[in-house]
């Protein structure tokens, strides 16, 4: 079991006009890559990197849901991660991080989590 | 007796391998060795022959090794033997030997007919022969072969090869009656007759007769037929060449051949005779492999062994006309009281049969026609016990393929993740429902996805009722979601998934709803909302690769290229260091961009001409293409020309799947036109088009579709072909799986677009034609559009700094990637197919 421990830092992306919907976007955070969505549900970050071919390509999987749930599945080999949680939907014990996300005065702003 | 003279008598292939063992056995040279030759021409490789009209010059089927102490005399028939004085006579002088070995091969049988001794009757036995048959076939249109064996259907292919409408008359009721049953020989006949070459079975040539240049015009059959003919090739049989033994006294076998004895020695002890021409205990084998072990025998018995022929096996694996047949152990079911299973399936062409025991335990033979994938396997178990059931041994691929239900629960579904049939049975006994809750289960599907077929047919073959759902969004396929956007009129994903969906959509319907809307004529596929249905591939109009960089592959049409546009290629890839490489498809592949670099790399293609080669869609990849005939000495139709205003004519057609193309500008087929959806062979007069054909995961060659096609008129069936494929096929259906899945097959499929049996043409034409004039390419469009060039960055915020996780190595000089998966820890790919299980 591990715990999740957060930053304390917002750092400020791009303006959120700067997204288009149900598309992501790579950000460089504090030297890490995260990836951005913006979808109808709101706004999420998750790390970049897909665990299972460890190339940093999330950011440009395809939005969508499943069962109610907002997905990205990897561009490489389609593996699907809950946006809200990071956890894979088609791999059991896999998992990628989430980051914390948010929009103030138009900007938007992550602050990062690391796995502990 | 170990050295003296031994004198060979014959330079065909095993007299030369006679000569290559006694070299080998002798290090010492104590043996000095004659060869005395009939032909003009040292040992050349007889079995490919026919390699010699597809391309294959004399020195490539050379061969003759010069030895020290052996000398060959070409164009010197031995003309008799003297036996107590131990000389052979030629025309020249006389050779004395110790040991004499008669390696006189056979000749073309050639039946008493009428007219045989004819200008342009030729026999198919030497390159002289082929040469002869050349010469003749220029500027003449048809061709005859009598005989319908192994030899006669070569002879047939050769014909054909040299442009000539060719017809084979065998008086069997069946081809190669030799090595193949009826049934067996049925489907050989639809193979053949498909390639175009009329068959006359169980019919007997009764005259040949001359046409008005003196030259054979027509062939007369036994219910007095006539058949015009400019040209005929004889290849009725061999027989063994034992005159010289005959005229010497030596004893020859009961149906001809020199008798000898297992150690290859005639009734004269100073006389050996090894293949064709040799009868061991009065047996003539017509094939290669026991001559060649007849030529061991005897240079053994030269430096003092013992070696006996040990008996031959007559098993026998060709491709015939592109066709695979094998015949070994008992074809065709003589042993008493023997039991046959046979597998014929009309739909891949496929005809097997295995010979077993009368308690079905034991293989005793078989004969395969269309796939002789098992033949290894089945002819190592001739004579043991059966190593699996027979449908198993019969048909390994197509269960694989096509009939995953005979699949045994031990057999690999998915490769790539090494899961067995009995796995997926498990997981659908466990609940799972459709493919996607078999892969999360599983695994299966989830790596190549080229499975996924196959586990639908497995949910079929237990009982599960599958929905046409295209996925959890959309309760219909690809086809009604087709027709719903076109009827409707519908322009966006947002208002079709809001009418006739649920959801947010995902990544199986987004990209066939992009597609449908490109098809349809959606404009820019990176414009407003549709951005968001691409595939990454169609997103960055590139290929991503597997440590996400990707490639840039610009259009080639036809593979046709100037060295200006080949300079501009090399400095782009020089400049962003991109690793290069000829791709199958006559590109030029460029790997290794970052998405920040790819706008540069396109601005510096576009100014030189180039433009997308949509590599990364589901669309019109290439038409490949031979020279044709501007430059081949083969070709009859301009191949190039017609590749380039083909793939000019379809590129950025968005599919259900990649489309491939090829024109070769004659039936040699050097561009590979059946291995491609829809391919062209040029003919005398026009072209044939072939539809259905692919690579991949399961090779299929096209079906012959139309023939004799003016350009007109085959551009025109084209566009029907293709739009119709776009309407109705399923999502990621390639041309084949489409037709095979086709109610009435290719049948309904040529009623459709030839006979417009639903009145749809028109109606197709003229969406190709739209899609034709409304083509723009898609890279120079972005790099008008600062909107559309925002996207090509590596990071949202820092759009300067460029993806540190893409790095280089070097590889033969080339840079390769450092970043992403790493298959093993030094780097070496494991073979992924047949992975033992892994339990989990």
């Amino acid at each position: 079991m591990s715990t999740a421990t957060t930053t304390l830092r917002w750092h400020v992306v791009c303006p959120l006009d700067r997204l288009d919907p149900d598309r992501g976007v790579a950000a460089l955070v504090d030297g890490a890559q995260v990836a951005i969505f913006r979808t109808g549900d709101g706004l999420y970050a998750i790390d970049n990197r897909d665990p299972v071919a460890e190339a940093y390509v999330l950011s440009r999987g395809i939005v969508g849901s499943r069962q109610g749930v907002p997905t990205v599945a990897s561009p490489l080999h389609k593996q699907v991660y809950d946006l809200r949680t990071g956890v894979c939907l088609d791999l059991p014990g896999v998992s990628v991080t989430r980051h914390e996300i948010r929009c103030r005065n138009g900007l938007v702003e992550v602050r990062l989590r690391q796995e502990g | 007796m170990t050295g003296g003279n031994v004198v060979v008598i014959g330079n065909g292939m095993v007299g030369q391998r006679f000569v290559d063992a006694v070299r080998s056995r002798d290090p010492q040279g104590r043996w000095r060795v004659t060869v005395l030759a009939e032909e003009t021409r040292p040992a050349y490789d007889r079995v490919r022959l026919s390699a010699y009209f597809d391309g294959a010059d004399a020195d490539e089927l050379n061969l003759h090794t010069p030895y020290d102490g052996v000398e060959l005399r070409l164009g010197e028939p031995a003309t008799g033997v003297d036996r107590t004085r131990r000389v052979v006579t030629t025309a020249t002088g006389e050779h004395p030997y110790d040991v004499l070995v008669l390696a006189t091969g056979s000749s073309a049988f050639v039946p008493p007919v009428a007219g045989t001794d004819l200008p342009g009757v030729f026999v198919y036995r030497t390159l002289d022969d082929l040469v002869a048959i050349r010469e003749h076939a220029r500027g003449r249109r048809t061709g005859a072969v009598i005989g319908g064996g192994l030899l006669g259907l070569e002879a047939a292919n050769a014909l054909r090869l040299l442009g000539l409408a060719t017809r084979v008359v065998e008086f069997a009721p069946r081809l190669m009656p030799v090595q193949v049953d009826t049934a067996g020989g049925a489907m050989l006949r639809r193979y053949v007759e498909e390639l175009g070459v009329a068959c006359h079975l169980g019919m007997a040539t009764t005259a040949l007769r001359p046409g008005q240049d003196g030259a054979v015009g027509a062939l007369e059959l036994a219910d007095g037929t006539l058949l015009d003919t400019d040209l005929v090739v004889v290849a009725a049989g061999i027989r063994p060449r034992d005159e010289l033994a005959r005229a010497v006294g030596l004893e020859v076998g009961p149906r001809g051949g020199v008798l000898v004895d297992d150690a290859c020695r005639t009734s004269d002890e100073r006389i050996y005779a090894v293949g064709e021409c040799a009868a061991v205990q009065g047996t003539c084998y017509g094939l290669v492999a026991p001559g060649y072990a007849m030529a061991e025998v005897v240079a053994d018995r030269l430096v003092g062994g013992e070696a006996t022929f040990p008996g031959a096996d007559t098993a026998t694996k060709l491709k015939l006309l592109g066709v695979d047949v094998a015949s070994f152990g008992d074809a065709h079911g003589t042993t008493p009281g023997c039991l046959d299973v046979t597998w014929t399936d009309p739909a891949t062409r496929v005809y097997a049969k295995l010979v077993l025991s009368d308690d079905a335990t034991t293989l005793l033979g078989g004969v395969l026609v269309g796939d002789a994938s098992a033949y290894p396997t089945l002819r190592a178990s001739v004579g043991g016990p059966l190593p699996a059931v027979p449908l198993a041994l019969l048909a390994p691929e197509q269960a694989a393929g096509a009939a995953a239900s005979a699949l045994p629960a031990s057999a690999q579904v998915c490769s790539c993740n090494a899961v067995t049939r009995g796995d997926v049975d498990a997981a659908i006994a466990a609940g799972c429902a459709d493919v996607p809750a078999l892969k999360a289960c599983t695994r299966a599907g989830t790596s190549c996805g080229s499975c996924v077929p196959m586990l639908k047919q497995l949910l079929d073959a237990a009982g599960v009722v599958q929905s046409r759902a295209l996925c959890e969004h959309f309760d219909v396929g690809r086809q009604e979601l087709f027709d719903i956007v076109r009827v409707r009129d519908i322009r966006t994903f947002s208002r079709l998934i809001a009418e006739h969906g649920r959801g947010r959509g995902c990544d199986i319907c987004k990209p066939v709803v992009a597609s449908i809307l490109a098809s349809l004529g959606g404009g820019h596929i990176l414009d407003g909302e549709q951005a968001s249905l691409q595939d990454t591939n169609d997103h960055f109009l590139a290929n991503l690769q597997r440590d996400g960089s990707y490639s840039v592959v610009p259009r080639i049409p036809g593979g046709e290229i100037t060295p200006e546009k080949l300079i501009v290629i090399g400095k782009v890839a020089r400049d962003f260091r991109l690793y290069t490489k000829i791709t199958g498809g006559q590109r030029i592949d460029l790997f290794g961009a970052r998405v920040d670099q790819l706008p540069q790399i396109w601005r510096r293609l576009v100014d030189a001409g180039f433009e997308s080669g949509h590599a990364y869609g589901k669309a019109l990849r290439t038409v490949k293409s031979c020279v044709g005939a501007t430059w081949c000495r083969y070709g009859v139709q301009d191949a190039v020309g017609l590749a380039v205003a083909l793939e000019l004519r379809y590129r950025g057609l968005r599919a259900p799947h990649k489309i491939k193309s090829a024109v070769s500008g004659c039936a040699r087929e050097c561009a590979e036109a059946r291995s491609k959806d829809f391919g062209i062979i040029a003919t005398e007069t026009g072209w044939n088009l072939y539809v259905g054909g692919n690579g991949g995961f399961r090779p299929r060659h096209a079906d012959l579709f139309a023939t004799d096609l003016s350009t007109e008129a085959l551009i025109t069936l084209i566009d029907r072909f293709l739009m119709y494929y776009v309407r109705t096929a399923d999502r990621l259906q390639r041309t084949a799986a489409w037709i095979e899945a086709m109610e009435g097959g290719l049948a309904h499929l040529r009623s459709v677009i030839v006979d417009d049996s639903l009145g749809l043409c028109a109606d197709l034409e003229a969406a190709m034609a739209r899609h034709v004039t409304s083509y723009s390419d898609e890279w120079r469009d972005v790099l008008d559009d600062p909107d559309r060039l925002r996207r090509f960055t590596s990071f949202v915020n820092a759009p300067d700094v460029p993806d540190p996780s893409i790095t280089f190595g070097t590889e033969r000089g080339q840079p390769v990637p450092v970043g992403g998966r790493s298959p093993s820890p030094d780097g070496r790919q494991p073979v992924t197919l047949g992975l033992p299980e892994v339990r989990r």
